[in-house]
Parts: C-alpha cells; sequence; structure tokens
C-alpha cells in the first residue's frame, strides 16, 4: 500500500487550532486573504484544497 | 488444378481477412487507432494474420500438419502486439486530463489482439469454403463472418446495465453532494460557485446485484468519466485538480453518481455519453449467477 495523498501547505485563520511541522502553516487575517492563498497555492502545488469547515483550510496532493 | 485453387483460397482468404480488419477499425472520438499510421500499423497487422490464417488451407490440403503449428507461433506474435498496446495506451493515459483507467485500456488492447484471432479465423474459414466449395461459397462465408463478428463482438453499453438520470449538485457546508450521495470536501467560495453554476451531476441506478457489483469497479467508473470528458469536454486543466470528475458509490444502495464540469452544459448530451460508455469486460461480474450470491440477494 503506498501513500499517495500529502497535505502539502495548511491555511488558517485560526492560528491557535493547527501545530505540528508536517506541513507548511500559513497564517490569514480574514477569510477573502486565506481563500486567496489558498486559491494561489493550489495553482502552483496542483493540489486540491480542502476545507475542514473550523477557519481551516488543508492544500492535499491527490 | 491444384496450384490455381490454392492461389484462390489463399487470395480469397487473405482478402477478406484484411477487409473485415479493416471493418472492425473504429476510428473515432477515442482517438485510437491514431490515423493514418496507427491505422496502417494495425491493416499491416491484419493482413499478416489473414495471410497466416489463409495458408493454412494450402498446408493442410497437401498433409503437411507440422506446417500449421505456426498457427502457435502467430498467437504469440499478437500476445505481443496486446502487451505492445497495453504499454502504450499506459503511457499515453497520463497526458489526458481524464484519464481513461487500467481497466479501460487492458479492455481495448484486448480488443486489438483478439480482431487479429478473428481475422485469422475469417481466412480460414473463407479459403477452406473457396478450396474445397467455390468462390461465392467463399463470399458468403465472409459475409456470414462479418455479421457473426459484428453481433457477438459488441459489448454492453452502460444504458443496458442501469438507469441514468439527473442527480441535483449541492453542498452542505464544505461537502459536495449530488442527492445523497457524497462525494468530496471542497474550500474557497470560488470552487463552490463554479460548481455550482457550471456543474452536472448524473446518478446511475444498476438494475440488479450484477450490475451493481459491475459499477463498483473502479476502472468502470474511470472510463465513465472519461467518456464524459471527451465527449463534452472538460472544465479543468493540470492546475485545477479540484475540478476532476469523478464518480462515487452510494454505500446503502450501490448507486452511482457522477459529477462533472463540462465545457458544453448540456445535461440530454451528458447522459447520452454516460449511457453510451462500454461496459468493461474486466469489470463485468456475476454474483448473481452463483446459488451463494443469487440467496445473499433476497
Amino acid at each position: 500500500m503506498e501513500l499517495n495523498k500529502f497535505i502539502l501547505a495548511i491555511i488558517t485563520v485560526e492560528p491557535a487550532k493547527v501545530s505540528g511541522c508536517g506541513a507548511p502553516v500559513f497564517f490569514a487575517d480574514s477569510r477573502e486573504e486565506q481563500d486567496r492563498i489558498a486559491l494561489y497555492l493550489a495553482r502552483i502545488t496542483e493540489g486540491v484544497i480542502h476545507d475542514l469547515e473550523n477557519g481551516v483550510y488543508i492544500l492535499v496532493k491527490h | 488444378m491444384a496450384i490455381v485453387s490454392y492461389w484462390q483460397a489463399l487470395i480469397t482468404g487473405v482478402l477478406s481477412g484484411t477487409l473485415i480488419r479493416y471493418f472492425m477499425l473504429r476510428r473515432d472520438y477515442r482517438q485510437y487507432p491514431s490515423y493514418p499510421h496507427g491505422v496502417v500499423t494495425h491493416l499491416s497487422l491484419g493482413f499478416i494474420a489473414a495471410f497466416i490464417g489463409a495458408i493454412a488451407i494450402p498446408a493442410l490440403a497437401e498433409r503437411e500438419f507440422t506446417a500449421v503449428t505456426f498457427l502457435a507461433l502467430a498467437a504469440t506474435q499478437f500476445r505481443e502486439v496486446r502487451d505492445m498496446e497495453r504499454m502504450m495506451l499506459q503511457k499515453l493515459d497520463q497526458t489526458w486530463l481524464v484519464p481513461r483507467g487500467p481497466d479501460f485500456i487492458e479492455g481495448m488492447a484486448r480488443v486489438f489482439e483478439a480482431r487479429n484471432y478473428l481475422v485469422m479465423l475469417t481466412s480460414l474459414l473463407v479459403g477452406g469454403a473457396v478450396f474445397w466449395g467455390n468462390v461465392f461459397l467463399g463470399v458468403a462465408a465472409a459475409l456470414i463472418l462479418l455479421l457473426a463478428i459484428r453481433k457477438l463482438m459488441s459489448g454492453k453499453i452502460v444504458a443496458q446495465i442501469a438507469h441514468v438520470r439527473e442527480g441535483e449538485v449541492r453542498f452542505e457546508g464544505a461537502n459536495l453532494y449530488v442527492e445523497n450521495i457524497h462525494f468530496m470536501n471542497l474550500g474557497t467560495e470560488y470552487v463552490k460557485d463554479v460548481y455550482r453554476q457550471k456543474g452536472l451531476g448524473v446518478i446511475i441506478e444498476p438494475f440488479n446485484d450484477d450490475e451493481r457489483a459491475t459499477l463498483s469497479n473502479n476502472g468502470q467508473r474511470m472510463a465513465i468519466a472519461h467518456n464524459a470528458a471527451a465527449l463534452l469536454g472538460i472544465y479543468k486543466d493540470v492546475d485545477t485538480a479540484e475540478f476532476t470528475p469523478i464518480l462515487r458509490r452510494d454505500l446503502e444502495t450501490g448507486r452511482v453518481g457522477l459529477v462533472i464540469i463540462p465545457i458544453e452544459k448540456d445535461l440530454y448530451y451528458l447522459l447520452e455519453a454516460v449511457k453510451k460508455t462500454p461496459v468493461l469486460e474486466s469489470a463485468l461480474s456475476t454474483p448473481l449467477k452463483t446459488s451463494v450470491g443469487r440467496k445473499a440477494s433476497d
């Protein structure tokens, strides 16, 4: 079984809800900024943005 | 006299075999075999297959039974054709925005191999009919074979195993659904808006348990997505993986849903594209043919 999904980045407006060093974390000041950063990163990395619905987005390579 | 009929058998056999190979070559939206060189390759292979099949008749007539063993040699050659096609299609599959998937490719490769055997059989039978009968008998044999091959070798399509209808695309929070089938979690309002405005949902309801098992096959589902995307165009590029069409299964009932963002937002033709997708030989499953499967189904 091969691992083929990776969290490439975490984009959050809730700094308290993320930690660790598995993936780079980007902090945003507002939802708009979060959406924008997430879209940029998605286009750059060819990943997909997923919304954990608690102010945290994760960018996953499928 | 014998030499003349050998030639007659050989020529009619080779001709009918090659012609049948030509009629079996489908050049359409599947873009394979490609024109012109892919077609030339397969016509040439068909010619060789036809020649091998036809030459067996004079060999038999001369009681050279060992000569017929080259049919076995030919079989090995055509198995290599299958490997070659599979490897090439797998490589090329990586360049598609919506790949065909391994099952579709295996099916195509298998068809290329099998069609050469059909050509061999045709030229053998037609050659035999000409040699032991006459030319008219040969023509009749060729026509019957052509019709039989057409009839027997055409596989099922999705419309024959399932009811295909529209499904409503909706979001619950960040989660994308078609009716009650969960597809995926998607972030950002922009991506959700694209799905809300341009996305189409399809529900595929299998008629019975056999078909439910067939539709559960991932390769079959990839083939459906590929077909829909190839026919209607796909709103996606390499850097927008979130717009990849996907098919997910309703765990309760075995229904399968498709969500896709086509370039041409035309529901009727999307349904047609899904319906006309071939049911893959490798996905075909028949649990109802066993007593356990039958008893478990009620």
